[in-house]
């Protein structure tokens, strides 16, 4: 692939002279091009691409890098510095903590809930769940069954109800039997459906207003499939319940889930939890550092 | 009508470049960049962005460009046109059985739209006079029979289950035996969704493909996947050869690029868009709205379409002899309103002119009626009066103003408007550009 910008070339050029003579053969065009590649193919793109490259480009005249391996090593520090720096941790140190769970159709926030309870569990902590997915068939029973498989309880109104509804009882039960953790479930929404933007509001109104100070985290779930939309969806969503994290879901298949580092760079959101899988077990704390490796693999310093 | 960036982009990329000659190395090269730019934005992998803008570099270089576009619409056209013909040229129809029921399955990557799928294919076919009939086949994710059943009870559609235990091979099997025997004539089979290197789980669709043979195997595809969805895609056609592609959630903005990718390398077309969360939101998918989707301007794509449909070039030659001429006559006037109702608005004949700053197309409106008026006034003028309209006197403008059902009023206006018009042709003629262009359809009521 060509390179991602005309400057780049140029630099790129100026680089190789400085370094002809040692590094002639070993820092060679085609690794630069198999580094741009591989963030593009992670999903990461163009923009922070470019942004990594810089980055890593600078070091590289700096002199901080003097092979192939080096730059690698540098490549996977500059990327892994690009995640927003803020804590990654759950905030449950409110009684309850309440978590509002939020984004697109099908990107795994149910399933997640299920397991965020599971894990709270093990910690010795009360979760309760709450069905504010009133809309997709089945939504409610869905949740229902992570709550029996976790052992907690789940608040639920019927089908068609009002959002707002079920999490102002939600909120209410969970203060009443004393829950450590109120975790609220909402069904999926595009960010381009206005109407369904503003229900979110309005749930996040009545979570502010019935507990003050909540909703203590608003995540948001991102598919590890997703493209250059997962950007777009992040800022709607930001702006609309003022998102404390991001959810990336589906780790366990092929897809890099380059985007989250799109999303966090370029929203300044941090990353908080990954999904790998569909059991109750399957989630994990982010690593910066282990998800940058992870992100570019070991064949990409060969020729 | 709205430029969108990419193209504002290629306008630019083409700057400098006089409206008419070839594309030139240095041209394609940069409008090249631009166009690679815009399909990684719009998730399309990055091997098939390399072919393909590899392909259309080839074909511009050199290219000559039609008189009636800019460059930059000119290469837009061979990139659309390359684009569609990626898209499209696969038949987006179902196959189905002589021998009832037609077995449909849809595969696909967990909550990519599967269930919604068969519920939406389901009301498809009912609208079509079938009698479909759905299988329950996921078995794993909580409540997704759960799920089908509520989608079909919906509609009226019969389900077939076996509750969460049994294996999602014998409930295919019997699955098909059922709707045979309730005389259901196509049977969609909803499975659980799966990692395509889930080998446990691939092997499963195998042994149901095996087992009932489906007519069609449908991988459903979300319009926002990114880069993956190629080895998604080739992993699903390798273990299960599917025949076809259902892109869902094509209601958000998602570019869609991820269907280019599967097209690619699978050759498999995309038969089917959902575009929402209702049942109906369903419908045969056109490769052209994606492909102008992809790149994200699809105005500037339909124009283009418009601009070579409608506008017959011979004809628009003596136009604009007549013009400089300055022998404009009334027929001249309606000949050029109907061929610009032919295209549609006024602003996209606007549009089309080079030159013009698309900023200042937007929010320009042209009230249709009034074109009616105008019509109706010059179809009551005698031929006579259309050649050499300054015999129009105060006894023949009360004709044509009764005969066309508008007021003299109004027909003043539209005299005074032709003289305006007559005389910016003649100043034309002379070379003399006039300030407003667009004053000639303005408004005569
Ligand atoms: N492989 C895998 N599948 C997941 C993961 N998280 C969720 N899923 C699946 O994705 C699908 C959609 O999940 P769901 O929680 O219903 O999404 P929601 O619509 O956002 O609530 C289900 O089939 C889940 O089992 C994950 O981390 N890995
Ligand atoms: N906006 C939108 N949502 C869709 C569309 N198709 C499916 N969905 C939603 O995507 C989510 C996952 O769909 P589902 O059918 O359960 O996916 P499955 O896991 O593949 O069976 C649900 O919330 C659906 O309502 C679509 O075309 N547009
Ligand atoms: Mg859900
Ligand atoms: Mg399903």
């Amino acid at each position: 692939m060509a390179q991602l910008r005309e400057g780049l070339a140029k630099s790129r050029k100026a680089l190789q002279q400085q370094f002809a003579s040692v590094l002639f053969d070993r820092f060679d065009e085609d690794l630069w091009e198999r580094i741009e590649e591989a963030l593009i193919y992670a999903d990461v793109g163009v923009d922070s691409t470019v942004s990594i490259v810089e980055a890593l480009e600078e070091q590289a005249n700096a002199g901080a890098i003097k092979d192939s391996a080096e730059l690698l090593a540098k490549l996977r520090e500059v990327t892994a510095n690009h995640f927003c720096k803020a804590d990654t941790r759950i905030d449950i140190a409110h009684r309850p903590a309440v978590i509002l769970m939020v984004g697109v159709n099908g990107t795994g926030k149910t399933t997640t809930i299920g397991k965020i309870a599971w894990h709270l569990k093990e910690l010795g902590k009360e979760p309760i769940l709450i069905a504010g997915d009133t809309f997709r068939a089945a939504a409610i029973e869905q949740l229902v069954e992570w709550g029996r498989r976790v052992g907690c309880e789940v608040v639920r109104h019927e089908r068609g109800g009002d959002p707002g509804a079920v999490v102002y009882d939600g909120l209410a039960a969970a203060e009443a039997r004393g829950a450590d953790v109120a975790i609220i479930d909402t069904a999926g929404r595009l960010h381009t459906q206005v109407n369904l933007m503003k229900e979110l509001e309005k749930v996040r109104r009545v979570i502010e207003k019935r507990i003050p100070g909540a909703p203590h985290e608003s995540l948001l779930c991102i598919d590890a499939t997703t493209g250059q939309n997962g950007l777009i969806q992040a800022r709607m969503f930001k702006e609309a319940v003022e998102l404390t994290g991001v959810v990336i879901t589906k780790m366990d298949g092929t897809a890099k889930g380059g985007i989250a580092l799109a999303v966090s760079h370029e929203l300044d959101l941090p990353i908080k939890l990954i999904g790998t899988g569909e059991r109750l077990e399957s989630l994990q704390p982010f690593d910066a550092v282990g998800f940058a490796a992870m992100l570019f693999d070991e064949s990409l310093g060969r020729r | 009508m709205v430029f969108d960036s990419l193209s504002d982009k290629l306008q630019v990329a083409f700057d400098g470049l006089r409206r008419q000659g070839k594309l030139t190395d240095k041209d394609v090269e940069r409008a090249a960049r631009e166009i690679r730019l815009a399909l990684l934005e719009a998730d399309v992998n990055f091997k098939v962005v390399k072919e393909f803008v590899e392909k259309v570099k080839t074909r511009a270089l050199g290219s000559e460009v039609l008189e009636s576009l800019t460059p930059a619409q000119q290469f837009i056209k061979i990139v659309n046109e390359e684009l569609t013909s990626l898209m499209g040229s696969a038949s987006t129809k179902l196959t189905f059985s002589p021998r009832p029921p037609t077995v449909i399955m849809m595969v696909g990557l967990q909550g990519s739209g599967k269930t919604t799928a068969c519920g939406k294919l389901a009301n498809f076919l009912l609208a079509q006079g079938k009698s479909p009939a759905l299988v329950a086949g996921d078995v794993y994710r909580p409540a997704a029979i759960e799920q089908l059943k509520t989608l079909g009870g919906q509609l009226g559609v019969p389900v077939y289950d076996e509750g969460d235990q049994a294996d999602p091979v014998d409930i295919a099997k019997h699955g098909v035996s059922w709707a045979q025997d309730k005389g259901r004539d196509v049977l969609i089979i909803d499975t659980a969704g799966r990692l395509h290197i889930d080998e446990k789980l691939m092997e499963e669709l195998v042994r149901i493909r095996q087992t009932v043979k489906p007519h069609n195997i449908l991988l459903v595809l979300d319009a926002m996947t990114g880069q993956d969805a190629v080895n998604v895609a080739l992993q699903f056609q390798e273990r299960v050869r599917f025949d076809g592609v259902i892109l869902t959630k094509m209601d958000g903005d998602a570019r869609g690029g991820a269907a280019l990718s599967v097209r690619a390398v699978t050759g498999k077309p995309v038969k089917f868009a959902s575009a929402g969360e209702k049942l109906d939101s369903f419908e045969y998918f056109h490769p052209d709205r994606v492909a102008s989707r992809i790149l994200g301007m699809g105005d500037v794509l339909s124009l283009i379409e418009k601009a070579e449909r409608t506008i017959d070039e011979k004809k628009a030659r003596e136009m604009e002899q007549r013009l400089r001429k300055a022998t404009f006559t009334f027929d001249d006037f309606l000949d050029q309103i109907q061929q610009v109702r032919k295209m549609g608005s006024i602003s996209s004949l606007l549009g089309m002119i080079p030159g013009i700053p698309s900023a200042k197309l937007k929010g320009l409106q042209v009230d249709d009626k009034a074109f009616d008026k105008i019509q109706a006034m010059i179809s009551s003028m005698t031929p006579e009066e259309r050649r050499h309209p300054d015999i129009i006197n105060g006894s023949r403008r009360r004709r044509i103003a009764a005969g066309s059902g508008t007021d003299i009023h109004a027909l003043n206006q539209l005299l005074t408007q032709f003289k305006q018009v007559q005389k910016m042709m003649r100043q034309l003629g002379s070379g003399r550009v006039p300030k407003n262009p667009f004053q000639m359809f303005g408004n005569p009521s």
